[in-house]
């Protein structure tokens, strides 16, 4: 009844072909961005900053990285960890190298070198695929941990191999280091977010993401009607490094101040990334960003209710937490295979004929 | 949904922080994950000590101590969640029993005003107070325990190591490879030379580095392992049959969960500690009386007297006491955060005081000062039983060699404040 279709009419293929074209929908996204820029960041305190949105925005950015490799172009990977850690020591180097230049840029740039790193890797997608893939991708993972470790070079020759993020401003304000305020912290993640969906969103509806589903859908047939396997298997990998670069950059330099390769961007966080794009949803934005919700708010909000609210002792809480979420992944791919993503859509299709379905 | 998330997470905070009493103390623990069987004794001596405290002497100066725990399963993110929830709190010290937390939260503590107290592990050069103003590690630290670990070698062979070799089996993070430097150094010195053999966290598989041992057959090795891999390794050592009086763990990497696995093999296993062992301290009747009969225990109550929970408390007595020493300074027993640093820099824990404790020649005098945050770094060998089932003392205090240390405390001191602008205090 509120949510539908009826009367929303469409007079250029521009509007017909617009990323929310259902009016509800459309103002329900403006609203969500306005509060996020014009609101979140004048309310936010350090809690709500360190321990729940900034993470959430990197993790969304992560995850929408590989799903652009994996739920679009079809391409499983296992090396999202080590691709992080190459955009953490990237922007790590570059910081310390060039104090002057904004760390913003930095971060861009941290990207770009991860792309590199990742098309390096992609080049066994040409000849293998799926599981195989998956193996060559691992090595990637271990490879890149055990090279930022063993090569003091990359930590600058600190004597813990620990890399710690220096003080930099943008507009005077300090938005890495002890000193970044919460809101500093949240809005340099939230306008990488908006920039890295913007572009995801826009990059698979042309015709590059074509080329990527083609590819994912059956790549025989997508060559034979004129697809470049090469050129789309290996811009799929630069993309999504692209943008698994500039999360591990932000994971390191905004949020964790302080990083070691193996504990940071060790296997377990290829595996949470991969388990967020599933449970999100595979070739879905909305999706990368409900997989990284699920799994950075929920252990944080059971963590709250049950050591918080209930007073039980905090072993017992973190073993349950751990059931809690298991039990939830399980149930939700029991339920819905596709993820939160369908099921939101799913939600949506029954809106639209409430109360009257046929 | 995106929006109900929030929310909820709101609502559970609002009502998540309690209304505390003036003296927090928070414990961030970690009973779950690979090293939840180290974690687990530490945390409740930790707690039970403070509870003692509370239950005997009403607090301390009448202040009630509050003892909050949050679960850190050793990772660094979820350390950072625990330090942002509890500093709504107004902690007065932290003690995360983490090096990577500690290096993370270094920075970050300089800027919100809260102590950090790491005895025996954390960033060894924070011993230098004129640059890390807001941390505390003493009695001793890594680079203490290496050098400590060597001047035993030194006994063992009659003062000459020149030919010998030496392997490390260190953790492959920050906490494993802080003491390289310092055994490079040594090694020059000494003329040993020094193998260096990283295990991969969190340390199950060491197979290939422990039959890389085998083949080259090292005189000793020194080992910094915590949680799992303490005990794989001691294992795998009983497995390739190396002698364990020559095997000489950290103070991290001897406490009884470490060495039982291994049964009768691992008898004559050694360890650095700087605190004693054992119940046979005045202090555990207290402890007994007060807090374990009166089913006041943390945990589940049954770790009392084994190493880890010593030295827990032990962490706990030292924080008692600064607390004490700022509530004496202040003037006041209401203490904030900043009068609880100078009451780290005013420490004096004597030999007597020790015995005032309950803890007779449990702990080596500790001083500290404005320059000096960590103390003089003495540890002691203690050796595994494994018949009587006990670790015994077999040497008094040893002197870390300061020569060496103080030199390089010095420069990577220099280097973070150089790193992070800092301009030197106490002057």
């Amino acid at each position: 009844m509120l949510y539908r279709e009826a009367g929303d009419f469409k007079t250029s293929y521009r509007d017909d072909s617009q990323t929310f074209p259902i009016k509800l929908e459309r103002w329900g996204y403006y609203a969500v961005v306005a509060v996020a820029f014009g609101i979140v960041p004048f309310v936010i305190n350090d809690y709500w900053a360190s321990a729940v949105l900034v993470p959430f925005l990197i993790y969304a950015i992560a995850a929408i990285g590989l799903n652009v490799l994996t739920g679009y172009a079809g391409q499983v990977s296992l090396g999202t960890g080590g691709f992080m850690a190459v955009g953490a020591y990237a922007v790590y180097k570059l910081m310390t190298a060039f104090p002057d230049v904004s760390l913003l840029i930095h971060v861009v740039l941290a990207g770009a070198i991860t792309a590199v790193v990742g098309v390096l890797f992609g080049l066994p997608s040409l000849r293998i695929k799926g599981f195989y893939l998956a193996v060559a991708t691992l090595a990637a993972q271990f490879f890149l941990v055990w090279l930022f470790n063993k090569v003091p070079w990359f930590y600058n020759y600190s004597a813990s191999g620990q890399i710690t993020a220096p003080t930099r401003t943008f507009m005077e304000q300090a938005i890495s280091g002890p000193a970044a305020s919460a809101s500093a912290k949240y809005l340099v993640c939230l306008v990488f977010a908006f920039l890295v969906a913007w572009m995801a969103r826009n990059l698979t509806r042309g015709s590059i993401g074509r080329r990527w589903m083609a590819i994912r859908d059956m790549d025989i047939a997508a060559e034979i009607i004129g697809v470049n396997p090469l050129t789309a298997k290996l811009s799929a990998f630069a993309v999504s490094s692209f943008f698994i670069g500039i999360a591990g950059a932000l994971l390191f330099s905004v949020y964790l101040g302080a990083a070691e390769v193996g504990e940071a961007f060790g296997i377990n966080k290829s595996f949470l990334v991969l388990f967020m794009i599933i449970i999100g949803g595979l070739g879905s934005i909305f999706g990368s960003f409900a997989g990284a919700a699920f799994l950075v708010l929920l252990p944080v909000l059971l963590k709250n209710l049950l050591v918080g609210n209930l007073g039980w002792p905090t072993d017992l809480a973190a073993h349950i937490e751990l059931m809690i979420v298991g039990a939830l992944i399980v149930t939700f791919l029991i339920v819905e295979p596709h993820g939160l993503a369908r099921l939101w859509s799913l939600t949506k299709e029954k809106l639209r004929l409430w109360p009257f379905p046929h | 949904m995106k929006l109900k998330f929030p929310a909820i997470v709101a609502a559970a905070t609002m009502l998540a922080a309690p209304a505390m009493a003036d003296l927090v103390v928070p414990n961030m623990s970690y009973r779950t994950g690979p090293y939840a069987a180290n974690g687990i004794p530490y945390a409740d001596g930790f707690s039970d000590y403070f509870t003692l405290l509370n239950e005997r002497d009403g607090g301390i100066g009448g202040q009630i101590v509050q003892v909050p725990e949050c679960e850190t399963a050793y990772n660094t993110e979820k350390g950072i969640e625990c330090y942002e929830a509890l500093k709504s709190q107004n902690p007065l010290v932290l003690n995360p029993l983490s090096t990577g937390i500690t290096y993370q939260l270094i920075p970050k503590i300089g800027v919100d005003g809260i102590s950090l107290y790491t005895p025996g592990y954390g960033r060894t050069s924070a011993k230098d107070g004129t640059v890390f103003e807001w941390v505390f590690n003493a009695p001793a630290n890594y680079w203490d325990g290496a050098s400590v670990a060597v001047k035993h070698i030194l006994d063992q062979e009659g003062g000459d190591l020149s030919g010998k070799k030496i392997a490390l089996v260190y953790h492959n993070s920050a906490y494993g490879k802080e003491p390289i430097r310092t055994l490079q150094e040594l090694s020059e010195k000494h003329g040993f030379d020094l193998m260096e053999l990283p295990v991969d966290a969190p340390g199950q598989e060491q197979k290939s580095q422990w039959l890389q041992i085998r083949r080259e057959k090292p005189d000793y090795v020194i080992m910094y392992a915590w949680g799992v891999m303490n005990q794989v390794a001691i294992q795998e050592a009983v497995n390739v049959r190396f002698p364990m009086d020559h095997f000489i763990g950290i103070w991290w990497s001897g406490s009884e969960n470490d060495v039982k696995p291994a049964g009768a093999g691992a008898d004559g296993y050694k360890s650095l500690t700087f605190h004693g062992v054992g119940q046979d301290y005045p202090l555990y009747a207290d402890m007994k009386q007060y807090v374990h009969d009166a089913g006041k225990a943390s945990g589940a109550g049954d770790q009392m007297g084994n190493v880890l929970y010593s030295r827990g408390a032990y962490a706990a007595l030292v924080i008692a006491e600064a607390i004490a020493k700022a509530q004496e300074l202040a003037g006041t027993a209401e203490i904030n955060a900043a009068q609880m640093r100078d009451g780290f820099e005013g420490l004096d824990i004597t030999a007597e005081r020790m015995v005032e404790l309950g803890l007779p020649d449990f702990g080596a005098p500790i001083k500290l000062s404005c320059e000096n945050h960590g103390g003089d770094g003495l540890g002691r060998i203690q050796q595994w039983d494994a018949t009587a089932g006990q670790w015994n003392l077999i040497t008094d205090f040893i002197e870390p060699d300061a020569e060496i240390l103080d030199a390089l405390v010095k420069e990577d001191s220099q280097a973070y404040a150089a790193e992070a602008g800092l301009t030197p205090r106490c002057n």
